[in-house]
């Protein structure tokens, strides 16, 4: 047997020798540059176009102002205190919502992906109150719970409930049966088989689930404010509104955008540092 | 770090038949065998023979319709501390590390996190993997996450190793590679390996003997002693006639 060489001509770039930072810098700097406009150069042109239309006066003013003084309602509202409370309030009732949905939800549905008698049993309902609309509802729950925090809290609670607990059905009921079946020929008891196999690997799923419930959690939070509240950042989009302090209204509602950002980069943080396991690229 | 001596497995008119659309299907019927502490014995069969199906009633995941099968005098009833199975497929949590996962079967019967990842590490080397303990599965091709699989069958020391089909996953060089690396654990390990194959070769490789099950109705299973001495050379002249054999008791030669 014998080898044939095969001969290689390396080809060097004639400035791959100007390899000094000063030099590189410039480059470097680009690439960073050319990253950042790939990622959040619509979503600039998009603010520009409106700062542009409003102040050249090619949109009206009174119902789009420009960005410039949205921001400074953002930032008076925020300054001043009164946005604060309205911020806290919200917090309150999508994070006792919230909270209570993940202490209901997944407790619920790991043990119905277990059991299947009680999963056939509950399928059904759980079906029909998924597919009634929540908002549909309110009017219901206000009647059974007043118009105070309880039935606010309790159709977000609702509304965030489903998506988790159907999430969390499906992450136990997907665990994959062949290492269910490797944990038993090792003798492991039912609780450890649980506890090693099924709930690791019903975690992604259920994170879907949590992600999906927060979102739901501040729509529904929004929904909830606009009848019947007094404080709240729906309550302060719907009553800047009335008042026709339009900057104001927007500077609400990109609160509400930059908390549901913020609940699901916080998820997905968390999620990462859970599920290192499953990241395709380290 | 051998096992201590036993495994003894006897099987007595044991018959199992499986319900296909509405009619019984015979696979296993009154079959007879012993096998003795420390042997290799290797099943072969077409498929339908019921091989697997024989394996899995060793490993305690199937019940027999009738007959039974007794380690060392005692009745099987289900999986059993001194039974390991290794799978076709490496059935690794990906949540875990390769020692994790090697860990993972004495960890699930209450060994102290310590003393089994102090053995998993012991095995994790033996499978040629230490540099690897802090991987997880999916950074590993197929042949190393079978030879996780090998070694955490191998980490809870027992003293009878099933092995259903373990290599037919693996392209041909890789397969070559492990089946050299099986009877080097099992030569000094100490340990009866029952493995099911449909590689001949590789049965003639492994095996003290042969188990052939019939595949048409009223056949009748036969062993064939495979006495070449270890290790084994597949190019040799009786290697190859032994080969032939089995060929001809499957009608391919």
């Amino acid at each position: 047997m014998s080898l044939q060489h095969i001969e290689q001509r390396v080809t060097i770039p004639a400035h791959a020798d100007r390899t000094s930072l000063g030099a590189d810098f410039p480059r470097l700097a680009n690439r960073t540059v050319v990253r950042f406009l790939s990622r959040y150069g619509i979503l600039i042109a998009f603010l520009a176009i409106w700062q542009v239309s409003s102040r050249a006066g090619w949109v009206n003013a009174a119902v789009l102002p420009p960005i410039d003084t949205i921001v400074i309602a953002l930032w008076n509202g925020l300054a001043g205190g009164t946005l604060l409370g309205d911020i806290a309030i919200s917090l309150q009732r999508a994070g006792l919502a919230f909270a209570a949905a993940v202490a209901v939800a997944i407790p619920l549905g790991l043990f119905m992906g277990q059991v299947r008698a009680v999963e056939t049993a509950l399928d059904p309902i759980l079906q029909v109150f998924r597919q009634t609309s929540a908002l549909a509802l309110y009017p219901v729950f206000i009647l059974l719970l007043g118009l105070g925090e309880a039935s606010k809290v309790f159709v977000i609670f609702w509304a965030t409930l489903f998506p988790l607990l159907l999430n969390t059905i499906s992450g136990v009921k997907q665990v994959d049966p062949k290492l269910l079946e490797m944990a038993r020929v090792y003798g492991a008891a039912r609780l450890t088989v649980f506890r090693r196999v099924v709930l690791p690997g019903a975690v992604p799923s259920i994170f879907v689930g949590l992600r999906l419930s927060a979102t739901t959690a501040l729509l529904l939070l929004i929904a909830s404010e606009m009848i019947g509240a007094n404080k709240g950042i729906g309550f302060q989009v719907m009553n800047a509104q009335y008042n026709f302090q339009i900057p104001l209204m927007f500077a609400a509602i990109v609160i509400l955008a930059g908390l549901g950002l913020i609940a699901n980069q916080a998820l997905v943080s968390l999620q990462r540092r859970l599920c290192r396991w499953s990241d395709p690229i380290d | 770090m051998a096992t201590t001596s036993g495994g003894e497995v006897t099987i007595r008119d044991l018959s199992k038949s499986f319900t296909l659309s509405g009619r019984p299907l015979a696979v296993l019927r009154a079959l007879n065998l012993d096998i003795r502490s420390g042997e290799c014995l290797v099943i072969v069969g077409a498929s339908g023979s019921g091989k697997t199906t024989l394996l899995r009633i060793l490993a305690g995941l199937e019940a027999a319709d009738s007959g039974g099968v007794a380690i060392d005098g005692k009745p099987v009833h289900g999986v059993g501390a001194e039974r390991a199975v290794i799978f076709q497929e490496p059935r690794l949590l990906p949540w875990l590390t390769v020692l994790g996962n090697v860990a993972f079967g004495l960890e699930v019967r209450g060994v102290p996190k310590a003393e089994a990842e102090d053995k998993a590490r012991f095995y994790t080397a033996l499978v040629g993997l230490a540099e690897f303990s802090d991987a997880y599965p999916r950074q590993l091709s197929g042949g190393m996450a079978q030879r996780v699989g090998i070694a955490r069958a191998l980490t809870v020391q027992p003293e009878i190793l099933l092995l259903d089909e373990p290599l037919g996953a693996l392209d041909a060089m890789t397969k070559i590679g492990m089946q050299e690396e099986l009877a080097r654990i099992w030569s000094e390990e100490n340990v009866t390996m029952v493995m099911v194959t449909h590689d001949l070769e590789e049965a003639i490789y492994l095996a003290d003997r042969v188990l052939i099950l019939p595949r048409e109705k009223g056949g009748t299973a036969r062993l064939v002693e495979v006495e070449l001495p270890r290790p084994r050379d597949r190019s040799e002249s009786r290697f190859v006639r032994y080969r032939e054999e089995l060929l001809r008791e499957f009608g391919l030669h």
